[in-house]
């Protein structure tokens, strides 16, 4: 397959009149994507709206409907398997990135020369060679010795794209890539993109993080419920406007913070420290109050947030819910107190995905739904399940479906109704919108706000620094274990906090 | 048709109808083939052989249910029928009397219970994987009793047990009742109870089910308690039924049980599965048996004519899943 003697301003990619139909429903209707070389663009637009069945069809996993028009690097093909999209140097880095966490960094590098064809020996010279050339062309240096489950995920991702290098990848798609790193790592990961770019590799992003979507593309094409809604200059284009193309809707984000220091307090921490954790944290959570409690990953916060649920227990200091004092064992006292936690990781902590939606909602209250047999009770079982998802709005098939076939929106509702089930007086959100789409978040930080009009304390924990500027009532911020600052949110604007956060 | 069958679908599931329709196959194809098979004679033998596959398999249920195993079910039932044998030997051998016979087998449910709770706090507390923590069990019981045997027979009971192994009340054989009875309490514990509940979930994602407040440790523990103790009933009917203990006596029916549960459509990953379509499970493989072995067949060829049939299942399963049936 020759791809020589073509001029350099022939785009990357150049599709048109892609459609893809799914059982009668219309994945993709008439949608165009272009891609230049060397640029990196961004692929916006919520779940279901299309954007991995255009990376299906472009991968060649897929073939769109009769009509389509695509141009690999200007050779107009009328199909591609994925063999031969891969030979055109298109690799796509999945969330889950595939890789091989028993082997090294180096033989995860090296695979796609390592498999398939005849069994021959392994030259692991060879292989490091590669591998060391992979990584000085993105301009970092890892242990190739080190097995892959060693290592943190953000240099699995340095990893997965090395392989992708190895490959000579000319295009490389990747998916949420930035979804579970820290800022700094996400800028590293940045400045790698950059580098690609600079070499003449076309990056195509797909994120749901859309300030670094406009940091880093240059262009980003917006689709919505399978239709193209426009290609864009990231010149010029804010967070709101992005936000808008992608769900239709128009969002009004103000900064709804209040007073709440006349209202009686419900948490009460002083001088709690747990060695390598967190060190003399104080603070305060009152009746109705959504503090938020914002740093960077590594800066205690979640470690805070596990103490608080009784998960671990502080080598110091007292925490106090409703002027008593807790002295919790487990998450089973935290939660008998009155203390509910809503893990930031959804997936493997805070539901039981296989298992049913019903299920998932009544697991923090199996005794209150027991009757006096000590038997669960089928009907208060159905109430207390259907009481969750009608206050709070869950769509969904049956309460007998899997909880993973729901959205990503959906399930954070389901985790809520979990805990609401418990009548909790203190909530604990560990990045409540992970995973969330755009859409969708706005419904959960109105809930969270309704909740504390009931007179929930809410202790709202994110690295998403506008998340806590405009749905809490006061931040405080934590680094190196500490909370050093404490913000009202009318009193800065959110480059102020954000540049006071990752400075 | 339709609407029939969508009433019996959410009723029972479509895996308790696939397998009731398979029972049915069977049960027509063997009644055609042989004229023995559709007889009193016939029926009597299987509900009689049953039980003891029966219980065992229901004690192999939760702790797969849980993610996790139990390989030392047939010493555990071993051991808790030599405690038995040892109590009625202590009280008069053929002399002893119904009392001797109740201290016995709460002693022998006890033993049941202790074993499988020594493995269930070393799973749940220390962390160790069931497969490894109940293969060390089962060596140490198979050798323990050994031991005490001296590898042989312990016979000599009162003749009133045969009332039990061999009797009948309201004409349904004594160990069959045992077994429905063990059947619907186990039906109970995993739908209705908390502790059930419980196993599903955590069997499913124990991390997240501790998250949710679920005590996963003490839930694990009484898992494997639980599962001892229903293994030591069955290693009381078998010491009813055979009129004496040897350590060993049963071994073929370990890699059974699983094949029952899998047959059953629990899932070896762990987090679903349920009792009554691994009790019907257990009716065709016992038909299987029977027919087979009426038809002139040797014992053996019935064995692999079950693992046949575990593969023949698992294909169809899969066919289903890819081709969803549209009534």
């Amino acid at each position: 397959m020759s791809t020589a003697a073509q001029p350099e301003t022939v785009p990357a990619l150049r599709l048109a009149h892609i459609s893809k139909i799914f059982g009668g429903v219309k994945a993709l209707n008439d949608v165009s994507f272009e891609l230049g070389r060397g640029e990196v663009h961004c692929l916006a637009g919520e779940n279901g709206c299309g954007k991995s069945t255009l990376i299906k069809i472009i991968t060649g996993v897929y073939t769109p409907e009769p009509g389509a028009e695509m141009d690999y690097f200007g050779q107009r093909l009328t199909s591609v398997t994925p063999n031969q999209a891969r030979a055109l140097g298109i690799a796509v880095i999945w969330q889950d990135l595939a890789l091989f966490s028993e082997m090294t960094v180096a033989e995860n590098i090296a695979f796609d020369t390592l498999a398939g064809g005849r069994p021959r020996l392994v030259n692991y010279q060879k292989i490091h060679t590669m591998a060391r050339a992979a990584l000085a062309r993105l301009g970092v240096t890892l242990d190739l010795d080190a097995r892959l489950n060693t290592l943190p995920i953000s240099q699995r991702q340095i990893v997965a794209i090395a392989r992708a290098l190895v490959s000579e990848a000319r295009i490389i798609f990747m998916d949420e890539p930035t979804a579970s790193l820290t800022q700094a790592e996400t800028d590293r990961l940045l400045d790698v993109v950059r580098t690609l770019s600079a070499a003449g590799v076309a990056v195509v992003f797909v994120s749901h993080r859309l300030a670094e979507v406009l940091e880093i593309a240059s262009r980003v094409t917006v689709l919505r419920d399978g239709k193209l809604v426009g290609v864009y200059d990231t010149e010029g284009m804010t967070q709101s406007r992005l936000t808008e193309l992608m769900t239709g809707k128009t969002f009004d984000k103000v900064v709804s913070a209040q007073d709440r220091s006349a209202d009686p307090p419900v948490l009460e921490v002083s001088h709690l420290s747990r060695a390598g954790d967190y060190h003399d944290i104080n603070l305060v959570i009152r009746a109705g109050e959504v503090v938020g409690l914002t740093g960077l990953i590594g800066a205690g916060r979640t470690e805070l947030g596990h103490t608080l649920f009784g998960m671990t227990r502080p080598d110091s200091g007292t925490i106090k819910l409703n002027g008593q004092p807790l002295a919790l064992r487990s998450n089973r006292d935290a939660i008998a107190a009155g203390i509910g936690y809503v893990s930031e990781d959804r997936l493997a902590l805070g539901l039981i995905q296989p298992q049913s939606i019903a299920d998932n909602m009544v697991m923090a209250v199996l005794a209150r739904i027991s009757g006096s047999d000590g038997l669960i009770s089928t009907r208060m079982k159905t109430d207390t399940v259907n009481h969750g998802i009608s206050s709070l709005a869950i769509k969904l098939g049956q309460p007998a479906d899997a909880v993973s076939t729901l959205s990503g929106g959906n399930q954070q509702r389901v985790v809520l109704a979990k805990w609401l089930a418990t009548q909790p007086r203190l909530l604990i959100l560990d990045s409540p919108t992970v995973g969330v789409d755009v859409g969708a978040r706005d419904g959960i930080y109105k809930i969270v706000r309704r909740l504390a009009g009931q007179g929930l304390a809410i202790l709202m924990i994110s690295d998403e620094v506008s998340e806590v500027y405009f749905n809490t009532d006061r931040i405080l911020r934590m680094a190196g274990g500490r909370i050093v600052a404490e913000i009202d949110p009318r009193r800065i604007s959110l480059e102020q906090l954000e540049e006071a956060v990752y400075a | 048709m339709s609407a029939l069958y969508t009433r019996l679908d959410r009723a029972l599931g479509a895996e308790v109808i696939g397998l009731i329709g398979f029972l049915l196959l069977v049960l027509v194809g063997f009644s055609l083939a042989t004229p023995q098979f559709f007889t009193v004679a016939n029926f009597d033998s299987m509900a009689f052989q049953l039980p003891e596959l029966g219980i065992l398999t229901l004690a192999m249920l939760m702790p797969i249910i849980s993610g996790g195993f139990n390989l030392a079910i047939v010493y555990i039932a071993n051991l808790a029928g030599l405690t038995l044998a040892w109590t009625l030997i202590q009280f008069g051998g053929t002399e002893a009397g119904a009392g001797a016979f109740l201290l016995g087998s709460v002693l022998a449910i006890g033993v049941g219970a202790l074993a499988g709770a020594m493995m269930g706090l070393v799973i749940a507390y220390i962390g160790a994987h069931p497969i490894l923590v109940s293969l060390s069990m089962m060596i140490f019981l198979r050798g323990l009793g050994e031991f005490l045997t001296r590898g042989g027979d312990i016979s000599g009971f009162p003749p009133f047990l045969s009332s039990i192994g061999h009797g009948y009340i309201l004409g349904i054989p004594v160990p069959l009742i045992i077994f429905l009875a063990v059947a619907l309490l186990w039906h109970v514990l995993l739908t209705r109870t908390r502790h059930g509940f419980s196993v599903y979930m955590a069997g499913s994602n124990i991390r997240a089910a501790e998250y949710s407040g679920i005590h996963t440790r003490r839930n694990l523990t009484l898992i494997y308690t639980l599962s001892g103790a229903l293994c030591a009933v069955a290693g009381i009917v078998m010491l009813t039924r055979f009129n004496s203990v040897r350590v060993g006596h049963g071994e073929a029916l370990l890699l059974v049980t699983v094949l029952a549960c899998f047959l059953g459509g629990v899932d070896p990953m762990g987090g679903f599965g349920r009792v009554v379509p691994v009790v019907l499970a257990l009716i065709i493989l016992q038909v299987l048996s029977s027919g087979l072995n009426l038809l002139g067949a040797n014992q053996h060829l019935s064995t692999a004519v079950w693992g046949l049939f575990l593969v023949g299942v698992m294909i169809l399963r899969w066919v289903a899943a890819r081709f969803p049936m549209r009534l």
